[in-house]
């Protein structure tokens, strides 16, 4: 068997990054290694892109030994799906997509049932469905301890009740770098690779290893409104907009991708990695700022992952 | 309100005249340092992470409004939000206006990136404290100016060193409120550098804080303080070594047999001591068998060599039985074999830990059963080793374990990758202990005598050998027995 080498003629990556990239390929392995039925939840954002080339390089020259799950809102974005299905079919990627039916069934979108419950039932309760469908006992996600104050606590093992709660208070302790991969029929782990990331480490490893993201990420003259002080896309023909509130066409990228109306996205010039980068660096607003979902209430985070939310 | 209160911190941050730029995005030339803060709520500790992340701009904007929000919009005197309510991510925590577990913190400076382990100061959290020490390089103390070193200075100086670390910084915060006394500064620095010595910790800086005010944190507090003439803790922390810690030959202990399709047969793993280059002559253990490193595989390239830390797939240039779990090692360097050593434990489960019973232990990739006896347990008040048959949660002690098949391990000084380990319950499945791995335990190993020789040399760690000297027997001996370098 040949084995192809895709960095030929590309620097190498700088210390710091490599050492995060090493860490994640460990974690990758020995989640495979340990784990009966492990899978990779996959939202097509930047993170997971990282993800998933990071998941490519640990077992190459195999292919990946679990497959990708994609929870589907209904709401995301359309160049989101169109380059899911493209990344998948490039890597030959045995990709799931699971969409919650009692939600199709009583029609809960953002609009009628709220941010709060809108994302319990279409995101949360999604996943927890689509995790025992599959009798996952391994679910790998692109979370980052810099994101959000509960996740700092988080483990890179984060061990879920068969009910897919995470109980903070009672977190296993987590030494050096080996990890307790043991756990009881219908348990498991959601394990985190991309733990140590920052933002900065994520933008900075997509542009030295020239990964490529949904050009939602870059400027261009969208469609938005302004709602509750973000700016909502509005382009999509199901957006509902409230009375007074005008559609205007601006230069906007996104910092992050959730569901159409309940991401912000930011005024930009930025098209172009390079320039994408140069803003970040005099950036004062976390990139979490464009999620409506953190803002629901105090704890928001923290709530949502002990309901079972990734 | 909430964009008012967002454009007030925006002014304290732009008035902030000697602020850093925000660290600049170009490549960094270092792994990022991790490092431990220890101490109390009232030495600071939460004001003194806060004050770092607030000069490096690590916190932004929506998050401080998050703050303001949560806390009433209160300020402190300096304008500043309440760092604690940032740092104490859980609700409980938040309740309580406790630190219950190891937060991780990310700032970086235009030198180098950071991770620090945020851990809680009680004793009740000695195990937190241990499980965020286990990857540190450097730990940073904290006492209040006023108060000086305290019993839990000295606790949690033991506890880092214990873990491994060689680089001590304390911070003498709260030097406002001393005046400034610079006597009393170097009184508390003086007793810490005897303290961190008697732990065989040399690379010892103290610094006189104030992490409400700002000084000497990334800014210099020269104006108050002119006779301080060392470094910030922010310098110190720039120019920290990173501990490699490995003094052995190659290890990659293997995690995964990679079969991808005909005729390839790689060995996955991280490499955890030494390096390696196709050509080199290895073994294969526990079951001994050699072979050469044919090629060096990972994504970008076939490498022609592979250091400690590097993730790669090692192909050997003859088919040999390899398995998870096994560890292919330098022929010339390599790991110890055996099926009993002694290390030292921290016990991090409710029920301690119990002799005889019969654990799971995992040290890289390799999971086996282990039996084990605690021999001693650590008075942290006083640095003694006492003689214990159990060891309680958050007790530190040493352990002699048994195992039922081959173990392969290095010392924990020599290695702290192959010298570390970790026990499960085998009925709740939790960790329950982190390990330490001191030497290897064998018959004659300990007790060597030479024929026809009127005595026999017994080798003990340094700090055994004063509660030897205590027993009856060696009271009764005193005379017979010699003690070298006395």
């Amino acid at each position: 068997m040949d084995v192809i080498e895709h960095g030929r003629g590309k620097p190498p990556l700088d210390p710091h990054l490599k050492a995060l990239e090493n860490e994640a390929i460990h974690i990758f392995r020995e989640v495979a290694a340990e784990f009966e039925r492990p899978v990779m939840l996959y939202s097509i954002g930047k993170d997971s892109s990282v993800l998933l080339h990071l998941a490519l390089k640990a077992f190459h020259p195999g292919k990946l030994p679990f497959p990708l799950l994609h929870i589907d809102t209904g709401w995301k974005f359309s160049e989101m799906i169109t380059f899911r299905d493209r990344v998948a079919a490039r890597h030959g990627l045995d990709l799931i997509t699971h969409t919650n039916p009692d939600g199709l069934r009583d029609h809960v979108t953002p609009f009628s049932h709220g941010s709060a419950r809108y994302t319990d039932i279409m995101k949360t309760q999604a996943l927890k469905q689509a995790l025992d469908l599959g009798r996952y006992d391994a679910a790998f996600g692109g979370a980052r301890r810099d994101e959000e104050a509960s996740r700092a606590k988080e483990r890179i093992y984060s061990f879920r009740t068969p009910d897919h709660a995470w109980d903070p208070r009672n977190q296993r302790p987590e030494l050096w770098s080996i990890y307790n991969g043991m756990i009881h029929s219908g348990e498991s782990v959601r394990a985190f690779p991309l733990s140590n990331w920052t933002e900065v480490d994520i933008w900075r490893y997509i542009q030295a290893e020239g990964i490529e993201l949904v050009p939602l990420y870059f400027a261009q003259r969208r469609k938005v409104v302004e709602r509750d002080g973000m700016l909502v896309a509005a382009d999509d023909p199901r957006m509902q907009l409230l009375p007074e509130e005008q559609v205007r066409e601006e230069m906007v990228r996104f910092r992050t991708l959730g569901c159409i109306p309940l991401t912000g996205a930011v005024r930009s010039q930025a098209t172009t990695l390079d320039q994408v980068i140069a803003e970040l660096e005099i950036a004062t607003v976390s990139e979490r700022q464009g999620r409506a979902i953190d803002r629901d209430q105090s704890g928001s985070m923290e709530k949502k992952k002990r309901e079972g939310y990734f | 309100m909430q964009s008012q209160s967002v454009s007030r911190i925006g002014e304290t941050l732009d008035s902030s005249e000697d602020a850093l730029p925000r660290p600049e995005i170009a490549g960094r030339q270092a792994r990022p340092l991790r490092f431990i803060t220890c101490g109390s709520v009232d030495d600071g500790k939460s004001t003194l992470i806060g004050r770092l992340l607030w000069d490096t701009k690590a916190i932004m904007e929506d998050q401080a409004a998050t703050l303001e929000r949560q806390s009433t919009g209160q300020h402190n005197e300096l304008g500043l939000p309440d760092f604690a309510l940032l740092l104490d991510g859980l609700q409980a925590e938040r309740e309580q206006g406790i630190t219950i577990d190891v937060a991780y913190r990310y700032f970086s400076t235009g030198r180098r990136s950071f991770i620090v382990a945020d851990t809680p100061g009680h004793v009740q959290y000695t195990r937190n404290m241990a499980t965020g020490a286990s990857t540190a390089d450097l730990a940073v103390l904290l006492v209040d100016a006023r108060a000086g070193l305290l019993e839990q200075t000295r606790r949690h100086a033991t506890i880092a060193s214990l873990m491994g670390i060689r680089q001590f910084v304390l911070a003498v915060n709260k030097i406002d409120l001393s005046n400034y006394d610079e006597a009393g500064f170097e009184a508390i620095a003086r007793e810490f550098r005897e303290l961190a010595l008697s732990l065989g910790v040399r690379q010892v800086t103290a610094i006189p804080v104030s992490a409400l005010k700002g000084e000497n944190i990334v800014r210099r507090g020269d104006e108050q303080m002119p006779w301080y003439d060392g470094p910030t803790l922010v310098e110190v922390l720039e120019k920290a070594t990173q501990r490699t810690g490995q003094t052995t030959g190659f290890r990659l202990p293997v995690q995964r047999v990679s079969r991808p399709g005909e005729g390839f047969r790689g060995y996955q793993g991280t490499v955890a001591g030494g390096s390696i280059k196709p050509g080199d002559s290895v073994v294969v253990l526990p079951s001994g068998v050699e072979a050469n490193v044919k090629a060096i595989v990972t994504y970008d390239l076939v490498r022609n060599a592979a250091v400690s830390g590097d993730a790669i797939t090692l192909v050997l240039d003859r088919p040999v039985d390899v398995a998870r779990g096994d560890m292919i090692a330098a022929i010339d360097q390599r790991p110890q074999v055996g099926r009993g050593y002694s290390a030292r434990l921290v016990a991090l489960s409710p029920d301690g830990i119990v002799p005889g019973k019969r654990y799971w232990l995992k040290a890289g990739a390799r999971r086996q059963r282990v039996t084990v006896r605690p021999v001693t347990v650590l008075d942290l008040a006083t640095g003694k080793w006492e003689d214990a048959t159990t060891l309680p949660v958050n007790g530190i002690g040493q352990a002699e374990l048994d195992f039922e098949e081959a173990a392969i391990f290095d010392s924990y000084e020599s290695n702290r990758e192959t010298g570390a380990f970790i026990l499960i319950d085998p009925d709740s499945l939790n960790t329950v202990a982190g390990g330490m791995i001191d030497r290897k335990r064998a018959p004659g190993d300990r007790l060597r005598t030479l024929p026809g020789a009127d005595h026999a040399s017994i080798t003990l760690p340094a700090r055994l050998v004063e509660a030897f000297l205590n027993t009856d027997f060696a009271k009764a001996h005193r005379g017979e027995i010699r003690i070298e370098g006395e």
